[in-house]
């Protein structure tokens, strides 16, 4: 039987996933890719706690969680576009201008 | 049967997953995470949770990936993306470590036993939905509200951080006669 574990850790799992492509990427809109997975693998967890609890403010989080991901996504991209036509590179070493 | 579907989903969005974060094309790895959230809404009807499924699949699957699509056709995205990384066994073995860290957290209340509920289900809903917007118009209201307003804000900036001399074009404007694109750069 599948129980709450299992879920979180398949969750802790796949915050793992996204942790190691922030931590390796170099290309920003890959990095983006990263911190969504990130944001899934908590929603995968409050939904599960929601679930296990029977209380319903797990959902509610999962909720706002989604729209804080969705207008990141659009302030984000707007600013990977802009970055993207001053350098014409997406990558983060390219971005550097501080000596040291 | 639930035992089987929530073990097929698992194992396929960690593997999709993996191919995101491992790709060095942005097309495969924006495919991978698009397939992967779907499956993730499988897991929300599996749990219950009927509308925060629907959301997934329209706000990330409907949304969220078409923005991406959007944005990468301006990047050339059939060239492989070139990334100078350090080491690999580094990142490797703090991914792991972390890993550990968070399994460790996450069952620590479960063996403590003393996580009790405290705003149980909406009384007399009869379907997920119903539960779902007694609540969020009742005691989630004002988080509501906000959160429309963020969404506001992020569409403006959106809006106009990216549609900034929309009317030049990136492919046909040679790179001599391209006018400086943001003022008040670097120089």
């Amino acid at each position: 039987m599948i129980g709450l574990s299992h879920y979180l850790i398949l969750s802790a799992i796949l915050f793992a996933v996204g942790l190691i492509g922030v931590m390796r990427r170099k290309n920003l809109l890959m990095l983006f890719f990263a911190t969504e997975i990130m944001l899934n693998a908590a929603n995968i967890a409050f939904a599960a706690i929601s679930n296990h609890y029977h209380d319903m403010a797990g959902q509610m989080f999962a909720f706002f969680v989604v729209a804080v991901a969705a207008s990141e996504v659009a302030v984000g991209l707007g600013l990977l576009v802009i970055l993207f036509k001053k350098y014409g590179t997406l990558d983060l070493d390219a971005f550097t201008v501080m000596k040291g | 049967m639930i035992t089987f579907a929530f073990y097929f989903f698992a194992v396929l969005i960690t593997l999709l997953f993996l191919v995101t974060v491992m790709s060095k094309n942005v097309l495969y790895a924006m495919t991978a995470l698009a397939s992967g959230m779907v499956l993730i809404s499988g897991l929300f009807f599996i749990l219950g949770a009927e509308f925060l499924g629907v959301v997934q699949l329209l706000v990330y699957v409907g949304a969220v990936m078409a923005l991406y699509s959007f944005a990468m056709m301006f990047f050339d995205s059939n060239k492989d993306v070139k990334e100078k990384n350090g080491s690999a066994a580094t990142v490797f073995m703090l991914g792991g470590a972390i890993a550990v860290m968070l399994v460790l957290v996450f069952t620590a209340p479960i063996i403590g036993e003393g996580v009790a509920s405290l705003y149980p289900t909406a009384a007399g809903a009869t379907t997920n939905t119903h539960a779902v917007g007694l609540i969020l118009f009742t005691k989630y209201l004002v988080p509501f509200e906000v959160a429309a307003i963020m969404l506001l804000v992020a569409m403006i900036a959106g809006i106009i951080l990216a549609g900034k001399k929309m009317d030049l074009s990136l492919s046909t404007t040679e790179e001599d006669e391209m006018p400086e694109v943001i003022e008040g750069g670097d120089k």
